[in-house]
């Protein structure tokens, strides 16, 4: 294993060597940057602005040279020195490249993490549930969200998720017609979810469009989205249900020891956060890891101590459950946040332009939800290519899986359908995703460009944008350094993480 | 890739056209006559599986009939199209340039059916935009098409030389590939695009020579196993040269690979091309293509949304069907993935 990864290190940085070389070549053959200087009428003025520009950009040197030089300079940033050039604007690309990291960053990986949780789930049930109605209304949209135009998406989204929402968000009445069609919509999905005889199905059905109406209703009556949030009571009935459904996904709710470790976990959790509550009111990034350290702990002891013979399995199920429980509070504050918030930005709530509001200062809740909000929209568009990549994937993986003897040996033993799925098949069928997120990665970056155009972000994919219209080297260079060492790194990690998961490829 | 058996698994007797059953003889006839069921070769079958793939067929139907649409609508080169506007000529704005365009048919709304004047409105100096839509679809459809096609040809070039040699050429082929993908292939394509003219037919060439490289691993992948096969060894055994080893014994073992990566290219290509042209490195004026057209009427979307909605409702069409046929020629060709789970 060693041995592996340090091939496969090595191999890396030889290849990111190679397409450095490949892009900036490619880079000082996209067009002149002394072009423009010669639309100049003076000549005076012109030769100068030539003259300055050449001895900026070293143009007088040979292609080698300046290869060479940007690489011994670019080379200081193993060591922390970094020097990526100046732009023809004079302005050192180091520092812009610095600035311009943290948005996009934040903007990636806001997509990829989503685009996860939410495809490798939906392909999931969409494999366990082959050939239904839920099948195939979500290899329809797969495929529709393949072929959308992410630039497209972006503009529309402008429209019908900013703009208008702010507008709505002024007197947050539900039309009733839209309560009548979430109510149809969530019957149909609960329905064909849960799957079983016609009969369960039928009762599904209707339970979830009774209580999606009532909650629907009530939102819309009591204007929930002018002043949001859950209130204890809420707070205290959804952790329980969280530890509730992770007990019942593990391990079944017949298992106690598993069941009380996951709701020791979480009442701990709801309890921690009643003591806690002077701190987080206005807490710090650094508070929030501690508490997430502290649920963990939590979890461990609980698991620990109350979980009886599945000790392991109780443990993992008592963290995700302090975890949710966690979130759960999390959401609670930043929703109390919201009113606060929306009054300061005079009701401008989900952003159209950039990544945040200039110059806000809050309470860390306020800061939270400019950031978010403005967030929400890019890597909605973002997130909608990525997710039906990993639906498609997920499902097809899965099926293979469920197709195997191994699954057929487990359901023979007697294991129930839910150990047989989320024990057995699951863990498997996720190994192939693994290598799925490191190649998406490329796709993401390259959607990031267009999202961050037309959102107005001025980050990397700015950067680059502009850099190539002024046919200006460093600018580019710097965003192909960034991206190229994220996803060699991703897929250097993809890679370990394979062999590590499926010892067969070891080999190769 | 292992072949699949050459039996129709399924009902036989009764799917259309499943053999000569003697359905009036008695019983044993029957049993008999099952035995007459027609055979059929590989070909046969994934055709057949291919057009019996309801997502497929009407993706292909709506393909087809996009580019009939936009080809003989205006035209192309010398040849002229039925449509009596040119995408260049401008005229009167009629009504504020509002499409005319109504496809509700009379018992749905008062007026009925009606292509009018200017089905797809018109821009602020008057332009038809039908004929500006058409010719955005044929820039973007030309450019996608080169792009399957030549990606398609060097990604089964590279793949299976590298796989079928082994040794220095693999090692060397393989390493490009590890080179290219690590670079992001919008930025590479924009780079590179960058330093053409616009013009579609370069644009298609080089972009088609940027997107080979995971057919090129695919490839290698299938001919690295497909080459111990004994047919193979066979062939090299009776003096066979490697050419025709690999396009006579070998491709068509992995012919299944190659189209259904080349459609998906296909799609890819075009929302690939739509995005160049949006970030203004595609296609150039007064030359136009789908991205570009919606990257020029984003900002009118409060007052003319039909500049807005047209071109990207085109992109998806073509995206679409297109992936949808890919899906169906990836079913018919391995149609092991559909079987339901015991």
């Amino acid at each position: 294993m060693g041995v592996f990864i340090v091939r496969r290190i090595i191999i890396s940085v030889f290849t990111l060597l190679a397409a450095t070389f490949v892009v900036y070549a490619l880079v000082a053959n996209a067009g002149d940057p002394l072009a423009p200087l010669y639309q100049i009428p003076d000549q005076n003025r012109q030769d100068l602005a030539v003259a300055a520009r050449t001895e900026l950009l070293n143009l007088d040197e040979s292609f080698f040279t300046r290869y060479l030089g940007w690489l011994t300079a670019a080379s200081g940033c193993v060591v922390g020195a970094c020097d990526l050039g100046q732009s023809i604007t004079q302005q050192e690309v180091t520092t812009l490249t610095l600035q311009a990291m943290g948005s996009t960053l934040r903007l990636v990986t806001a997509a990829t993490v989503v685009a996860i949780l939410f495809g490798v789930t939906i392909g999931i049930v969409s494999a366990l549930r082959q050939y239904t109605g839920f099948d195939y209304v979500v290899t329809f949209f797969a495929f529709l969200f393949f072929s959308l135009p992410i630039f497209w998406v972006a503009v529309l989204l402008k429209e019908f998720g900013a703009i208008r929402v702010n507008d709505w968000l002024d007197d947050p009445a539900i039309p009733t017609t839209v309560i009548v069609a979430l109510t149809v919509l969530a019957a149909l999905a609960w329905q064909a979810v849960l799957g079983g005889s016609r009969r369960r199905r039928l009762v599904v059905g209707l339970v979830a469009a009774v209580a999606t109406a009532a909650v629907l209703v009530y939102l819309s009556e009591a204007r929930w989205f002018a002043r949001p949030a859950l209130g204890p009571v809420l707070v205290v009935l959804i952790s329980l249900g969280w530890a509730l459904g992770v007990t019942f996904l593990l391990a079944g709710l017949r298992n106690r020891g598993v069941l009380f470790s996951a709701v020791a976990a979480t009442a701990a959790a709801l309890v921690g956060s009643i003591v806690l509550a002077p701190v987080l009111s206005d807490p710090s990034w650094l508070v929030i890891g501690a508490c997430v350290l502290g649920l963990v702990v939590i979890g461990v002891l609980a698991g620990y101590a109350l979980g009886g013979l599945d000790r392991p399995l109780a443990i993992r199920a008592a963290v995700m459950s302090g975890l949710l429980a966690g979130l759960t509070v999390f959401t609670d504050y930043v929703l109390v946040a919201f009113a606060g918030y929306s009054r300061r930005v005079s009701g401008v709530v989900v952003k159209t332009i950039g990544s945040g509001t200039p110059n806000f200062d809050g309470t860390f809740w306020e800061v939270f939800l400019d950031r978010g909000l403005s967030l929400v929209l890019p890597t909605t568009a973002l997130i909608l290519i990525s997710f039906a990549t990993y639906v498609r994937y997920t499902r097809a993986s899965m099926l293979e899986v469920l197709n195997m003897d191994y699954v057929r040996t487990a359901r023979a033993k007697g294991l129930t359908e839910r150990t047989v799925t989320v024990r057995h098949a699951f863990r498997n069928a996720l190994i192939p995703v693994t290598t799925l997120a490191a190649f998406d990665f490329g796709a993401v970056i390259g959607g990031a460009v267009i999202t961050e155009t037309v959102f107005g972000w001025s980050g990397m994919g700015d950067l680059f944008r502009t850099g190539l219209q002024t046919r200006d080297p460093n600018p580019v260079m710097a965003f192909f350094l960034v991206t190229g060492v994220l996803v060699v790194v991703f897929n250097l990690i993809a890679d370990i993480a394979y062999a590590y998961l499926d010892p067969r490829i070891r080999l190769a | 890739m292992t072949v699949p058996p050459n039996i129709e698994p399924g009902r036989p007797g009764t799917g259309p056209g499943s053999g000569n059953l003697d359905t009036t003889g008695g019983r044993e006839d029957t049993a008999a006559a099952g035995l007459s069921i027609k055979a059929r070769t590989q070909s046969e079958l994934v055709f057949r599986r291919f057009v019996r793939h309801r997502g497929a067929m009407i993706g292909l139907l709506v393909f087809v009939a996009i580019i009939v649409l936009a080809v003989s609508s205006i035209g192309m080169g010398p040849v002229p199209g039925w449509w009596d506007k040119s995408y260049t000529g401008t005229g009167s704005v009629i009504d504020g340039g509002r499409p005319t365009l109504d496809v509700f048919p009379s018992f749905v709304d008062s007026d009925g059916f009606a292509v009018g004047e200017h089905p797809f409105g018109q821009d602020s100096i008057g332009r038809d935009y039908f004929a500006t839509t058409m010719r955005g679809a044929q820039q973007s459809l030309q450019i996608a098409l080169l792009v399957g096609l030549v990606s398609t040809f060097v990604g089964t070039l590279v793949g299976s030389v590298a796989g079928y040699f082994g040794g220095l050429t693999e090692n060397v082929l393989m390493r490009v590939v590890d080179v290219i993908i690590t670079i992001p292939l919008l930025l590479l394509a924009a780079v590179v695009a960058r330093s053409t003219d616009g013009n579609a037919l370069t644009l298609g060439l080089l972009l088609g020579v940027l997107a080979w490289t995971s057919l090129a691993r695919l490839v290698r992948g299938e001919v690295l196993s497909i080459k111990e096969r004994e047919f193979v060894e066979a062939a090299r055994a009776m003096g066979a040269s490697p050419l025709r080893i690999i396009t006579r014994h070998i491709l068509p073992n992995i012919i299944s690979t190659i189209i259904v990566n080349a459609t998906l290219t296909i799609a890819a290509a075009i929302l690939l091309e739509t995005a160049l042209s949006f970030l203004g490195f595609g296609v150039q004026a007064p030359d136009t293509s789908l991205g570009k057209l919606i990257s020029e009427y984003q900002t009118a979307f409060a007052t003319r949304p039909w500049l807005f909605w047209f071109p990207g409702l085109m992109i998806i069409g073509i995206a679409l069907s297109v992936n949808f046929v890919g899906d169906g020629l990836r079913d018919a060709f391995d149609p092991r993935q559909n079987k339901v789970r015991a």
